[in-house]
């Protein structure tokens, strides 16, 4: 029975249906409840911080001045002229942006806590903010930080020596400027965190909803000088991460320094306004891109000018460098170049700190590259699909010109299935007959790769401070005959118990049912590094199978002195080992018997521990959308979203079709409807849902998915991940198909969100110029 | 704050508790009431992830205070299954059809595609897509949660097919 490659039911699905899940929130019971006083002026000095007149028994104030000697968050990068910016987990003197947490408020109830907090005397003296890039890049910009005059946190620069040459050369030099904007992760479930207080041991369980709760217990323990041990952090359900839940944020640092100086529980439950305002960002970069080309399409040279608004502060463990340096390090993205000069840099803001967003910078140069594929493909005159399988990489192994070795891939052939299923002959005739009538409809194509699954050299290249990156897995077979295994990554509605246990299951010949996975526990799992970058089914899973093929051979080993036959003739299938004479024990007597009747044994042990640490792989895909603008409203409509996709070998395909459609919703997001909008004095416009307007199912159209399984040496399993793709490929895939819609406009499309009004202001200045 | 006593029934049972007036409903359910299967996403409204059934109208229960409730009979998605456990055909959809991932704003798809199914009018594509649009999720793209309730409402006589613009495969 192979278990890889079926579309298993989840899990994790019944507990969560029958609303018995357990978030961070369900576990407050008994806590104080924590509310904080946030800044509402993004640049200042606090001139006086009281606590309120009255404070009601029991109820509990905590700024700076009372965790006086906790140090400062200071994620490091030692490359890239990176400058350390520090972050004060409750700031004594400044603010740096609007909804900076300032100081704290425990009580025994949310309403009284809130009361409280606006209760607390503050006085602040504003100062001017720096908001915009353009504004912080000024020559006479005032710095955010000291630490960094001229407000670049982070540098890199690449000149590859033939670039200038090429570009002087080139027949057709193409130059766009393209325009992300600034965007929220938006899990559902919001921030949290509950601290409590053990008497009897003197330890403190955090249970927070966070993607990497090792990295988040020692960094805690650092910043509080407390002893790691003594600090547990439980990730329960958690209600979506995309990212946004990865950093060390000050709140928790706060959690636990009331916990355990109080020798109580204290919750806080982020509501959605904090949320959408001091999180955490990402996005908002701006690109110049500039593309040189043969005369029959050949990409021969590529520059970007790369600029990432990484706001006030540096996210821990990534740090701001995390967006710029992505995207200097992967622009040529699927395409054969070898000149490639880039610059980007990370520029600080008095905005909320950015943290990596599903797919990170790659949404943002996927949209820059596949806006100047189209835009060359019509300067010289050539099909855009044309143009694309000139340039695409199509042997393997490739070195890029940033060093990086892209891995037997699909990029052409996924995108030769995505125009064979979109006739496009077909819709070029339909699309001439909707003109005629004064209805724009439009076709867009995105190919793009992914770099996915790539441990701690990947990061060591970065220079980060902490690298990330390996996992380890713990295995063990109970005397009952289940199998645990301890994992370092944390998921967080990706379905990681389901998928884990049918890699597990094919290689011990169980049942799925009979493997539990025990993940998002400091206490009851292996130091590890969480869910992000598309990485926990390819690394902890390619733990998970070498742990269970270490514990097949201590398994065929035992059965081997029950059946009294050589251990390598012993092969395990249907939960049974079987020996070659075809005697039999079931594994779970076998396992009984280890543990209880150990003296018959050379050994009694059932556990193993494996880690995996890989180089890295990359998916693809290639998106196409087919979108109709009302050139009267300025509103997109989707008629078809199309997404063939190679991400190797598929080990649950509804759960990996799943990824792929909430990526691409996301990406739909990002490209038509999300911002997060600033005010020129740092102020936020969009503080609730129904200013960001995250879309509904009356936006995001049916999701039509295409496989190819390039299996990939480059993993244990022969899977690549897919969590952050279907993001990737959407904005570009939208902004083309709008571009090629209102062609007879001239109008190209260089901002996303690609809102109502912007693409009205764009036909009013196109018919203005007629 | 004067608390008010208030009394409504939650999935059949009586509840008497002694709360605030600002108190929201979805509060509480979760606070006084001791059933946290009903989530709070945004608290203003918006994302629907609270959706519960006041006197079997789906209602955001971030937006009525508990007080509004008194002599209401309240139903939350801890009432869909059997007592064993067993899922409800809705629930078993979405678990088929792959309708959730973090499972964080499923409580209130539940609870809203409960009244969908429930209601006279046999559910049609383009209602679907208009109440479901309701409310907000971020993990699946909808698409698993449409299919879900697609196969519900088949399995329970309630699709009209008639009705129906397109249906994926």
């Amino acid at each position: 029975m192979n278990w890889v490659g079926r579309s298993l039911r989840r899990f994790e699905d019944p507990a969560l249906l029958r609303g018995e899940g357990r978030f961070t929130a369900d576990t407050t019971s008994g806590a104080l409840v924590v509310r904080f006083l946030r800044s509402p002026i993004a640049n200042g000095r606090i001139v006086s911080l009281r606590p309120p007149a009255e404070m009601p028994p029991g109820a509990v104030f905590v700024s700076a001045t009372e965790m006086a000697g906790t140090a400062t968050i200071k994620p490091m990068l030692h490359r890239f002229a990176y400058r350390a910016v520090e972050q004060p987990v409750l700031p004594g003197d400044r603010v740096h942006f609007v909804g900076q947490a300032i100081a704290a408020i425990a009580a025994a109830t949310a309403e009284l806590a809130e009361d409280l907090v606006e209760a607390i005397e503050v006085e602040y003296e504003v100062e001017p903010a720096v908001v915009g890039l353009d504004a912080a890049l000024l020559p006479d910009a005032a710095p955010v930080h000291g630490a960094a005059p001229g407000n670049v946190a982070v540098e890199g620069v690449l000149r590859s020596p033939d670039c200038e040459t090429v570009f002087a050369a080139a027949p057709h030099v193409v130059e766009l400027a393209i325009l992300s904007r600034r965007q929220n992760a938006t899990p559902m479930e919001a921030r949290a965190g509950c601290a409590q207080y053990d008497r009897a041991t003197g330890r403190i369980r955090l249970t927070a909803s966070v993607q990497m709760p090792h990295m988040l217990r020692t960094g805690i323990a650092e910043l509080l000088g407390m002893a790691e041990s003594d600090l547990q952090v439980v990730a329960p359900d958690v209600g979506g991460g995309f990212g946004q839940k990865m950093a060390l944020f000050p709140e928790y640092a706060v959690l636990v320094w009331l916990a355990r100086r109080h020798r109580g529980a204290f919750a806080w439950i982020e509501d959605r306004n904090e949320n959408l305002i001091a999180s955490a960002h990402s996005r908002d970069q701006r690109h110049v891109l500039r593309g040189a080309f043969d005369a029959d399409g050949t990409l021969l040279g590529l520059e970007a000018e790369i600029l990432a608004n990484v706001g006030a502060f540096s996210a821990y463990p990534t740090t701001c460098g995390v967006e710029p340096l992505m995207a200097f390090a992967e622009y040529p993205g699927p395409y054969k170049v070898q000149a490639y000069s880039a610059r980007a840099r990370g520029v600080l803001t008095h905005t909320c700190p950015m943290a990596p967003y599903r797919g990170v910078s790659r949404p943002v140069i996927t949209f820059g590259l596949e806006r100047l594929m189209d835009q060359a493909a019509k300067a010289i005159g050539i099909d855009p699909v044309a143009i694309r399988r000139r340039n695409l990489v199509d042997s393997f192994p490739y070195q890029t010109a940033t060093g990086l070795t892209l891995d037997d891939a699909s990029y052409v052939e996924t995108l030769d299935d995505a125009v064979a299923l979109l006739d496009i002959p077909a819709f070029r005739a339909r699309q001439a007959a909707a003109r005629t009538e004064g209805r724009f409809i439009g076709l867009g194509l995105a190919v793009f790769n992914e770099r996915t699954g790539y441990g701690t050299p990947a990061f060591a290249a970065r220079g980060m401070g902490i690298v990330p990156g390996y996992e380890v897995v713990d295995i063990a077979m109970t005397p009952g005959g289940e199998i645990e295994l301890r994992i370092g990554a944390s998921p967080h509605g990706q379905g990681l118990r389901t998928t884990l246990a049918q890699i597990v299951a094919d290689r011990l010949g169980v049942s799925p049912d009979v493997i539990r996975v025990i993940h998002g526990d400091t206490d009851r799992t292996p130091y590890g590094w969480g869910s992000f970058a598309s990485r926990a089914t390819v690394i902890s899973g390619g733990a998970c199978r070498t742990a269970a093929d270490k514990l097949a051979v201590r398994l065929r080993a035992a059965a081997a002195t029950v059946l009294q036959a050589k251990a390598e003739e012993i092969t395990l299938r249907d939960g049974q080992a079987v020996a070659a004479s075809g005697s039999s024990v079931a594994l779970a007597a076998l396992a009984k018997q280890v543990h209880q009747r150990s003296d018959l044994f050379d050994d009694f042990n059932l556990a193993e521990t494996a880690a995996y640490d890989p180089g890295g792989t990359f998916s693809n895909a290639c998106h196409a959308a087919i979108v109709e603008v009302d050139a009267e409203t300025g509103l997109v409509r989707i008629e078809r979203y199309l997404v063939v996709e190679d991400a190797g070998r598929i080990i649950n395909p509804l759960i990996a079709d799943g990824q792929v459609r909430g990526g691409v919703a996301q990406g739909i997001a990002n490209a038509l409807f999300e911002e997060i909008v600033y005010a020129e004095d740092g102020n936020i416009l969009t503080g609730t849902l129904a200013d960001y307007t995250p879309p509904t199912c009356a936006e995001i159209p049916t999701i039509e998915i295409h496989h190819r399984e390039t299996i990939s040496p480059a993993t244990l399993t022969g899977a690549k991940g897919l969590g952050e793709g279907g993001s990737i490929g959407a904005p570009a895939a939208i902004a083309n198909a709008i571009s090629d819609a209102l062609a007879p406009f001239g109008i190209e499309i260089t901002e996303i969100p690609a809102t109502p009004p912007r693409i009205r202001a764009l036909i009013r200045a196109a018919e203005a110029a007629r | 704050m004067s608390r008010h006593r208030t009394t409504f029934t939650v999935n059949g049972q009586t509840q008497c508790v002694e709360i605030e007036a600002r108190r929201t409903l979805a509060e509480t359910l979760r606070e006084n009431c001791g059933l946290t299967g009903t989530h709070v996403g945004c608290e203003h409204g918006v994302c629907g992830a609270c959706t519960v059934l006041v006197d079997d109208a789906p209602m955001r229960s971030c937006l009525i205070f508990g007080v509004q409730v008194d002599g209401a009979a309240i139903r939350t998605i801890e009432g869909l299954a059997a007592a064993d456990g067993t899922l409800n055909a809705l629930q078993q959809a979405f678990q088929d059809h792959h309708g959730l991932q973090c499972g964080f704003c499923t409580p209130g798809f539940l609870m809203l595609a409960t009244w969908m199914l429930e209601r006279p009018q046999k559910i049609t594509e383009a209602s679907l897509r208009e109440v479901m649009s309701s409310n907000l999720c971020r993990c699946t793209g909808y698409q698993g949660i449409l299919d879900a309730v697609r196969a519900a409402a088949r399995r329970l006589g309630r699709w009209d097919d008639a009705g129906a613009i397109s249906t994926p495969a």
